[in-house]
């Protein structure tokens, strides 16, 4: 059974399907980066400047993209309580 | 694996102080680099800080193990949290300090979760097989209507998809229009998640090559965003 029961734009599912078609980093690479990248991000400090490769990563491997939007939630948390 | 340490309660841990010199990732690395108590202490409150990530993931991801009731909810967070502990201890001479070290930590503690979570969701399950595939493209593209280009080109990728290599197609299948999490298509392939995503790469790479010969023009069909 796909999750796609309701009908795709064209566009989106080109999207998932090509990929970035643009260099992007491993998965390995982007775990390695993830903490670095996700502190740029929430600083608004350049992060895919300072960090190639990562964000088309991010747009191509869902995997790392969850686990990508859990740290940044999980860090943005823990910074509004301190 | 959980031992007594592992769940030492915070109020039984030592009160280190940084040096004047020292930032609070250096001091975490002092301390469990230590011996004894202080390294104890450290220790039981970086697996409190990994069992908080693990137990963040999964509330996050509690939709997606419907079946697990709230005691199986805190075995897979207490087994991630173990997990990750093994996994940051035997890591940290890679940590570089790029991050804070809560940061770096969290990541593997979220990682073991995850995977965790999505091999749960998809256990017992068959991974879809490649006609269901193929109707998700041809609903995609009969929603194209009369936009005869994009039927055309939805067509030819149908096609591509089914010149790749088996190995290439079967993995491009699953993990980009089935759905399957590329940690439980890995386990059930035998392989790992970063081999998987190479092949997903090469194959990627080799169906826009193969469209731009056919003369379609890929990057006016796609959305901002992913």
């Amino acid at each position: 059974m796909s999750h796609h029961s309701e009908k795709q734009a064209p566009g989106e599912l080109l999207a998932r399907v090509l990929g970035p078609g643009a260099p992007e980093l491993s998965c390995e690479q982007c775990f390695a980066q993830l903490d670095r990248y996700v502190e740029l991000a929430l600083a608004g400090d350049r992060a895919d400047e300072q960090v190639p490769g990562m964000r088309a990563h991010l747009d191509g491997c869902p995997a790392c993209a969850e686990d990508f939007r859990s740290l940044r939630d999980l860090v943005a948390v823990d910074g509004s309580r301190r | 694996m959980a031992t007594a340490t592992m769940t030492m309660p915070a109020e039984n841990q030592l009160e280190t102080t940084a040096r004047p010199d020292e930032d609070s990732s250096q001091l975490w690395l002092r301390r469990l680099k230590a011996t004894g108590h202080e390294r104890d202490a450290a220790v039981a409150e970086l697996h409190a800080l990994l069992l908080k990530a693990a137990r963040f993931e999964i509330g996050r991801r509690h939709d997606q193990v419907p079946h697990l009731r709230g005691g199986d909810h805190r075995d897979l967070a207490q087994q991630s949290a173990d997990d990750a502990l093994l996994a940051v201890l035997g890591k940290l001479d890679d940590f570089r300090g790029e991050s804070r070290f809560t940061t770096w930590a969290y990541k593997f503690a979220l990682l073991e979760a995850s995977v965790k979570v999505r091999r749960q969701s998809w256990q017992g399950r068959e991974i879809p097989l490649a006609e269901e595939a193929w109707a998700t493209i041809a609903d995609t593209a009969s929603s194209a209507g009369r936009n005869a280009e994009e039927a055309e080109l939805l067509g030819a990728l149908r096609e591509e998809i089914e010149a790749l290599s088996d190995r290439q197609r079967e993995v491009l299948v699953a993990v980009t229009l089935n759905d399957v999490p590329i940690d439980v298509l890995a386990e059930r392939l035998r392989t790992t998640r970063g081999a998987l995503y190479k092949t997903l790469h090469d194959a990627r790479r080799k169906l826009r090559a193969a469209l731009a010969a056919r003369g379609f023009q890929l990057d006016a069909h796609r959305k901002g965003e992913p």
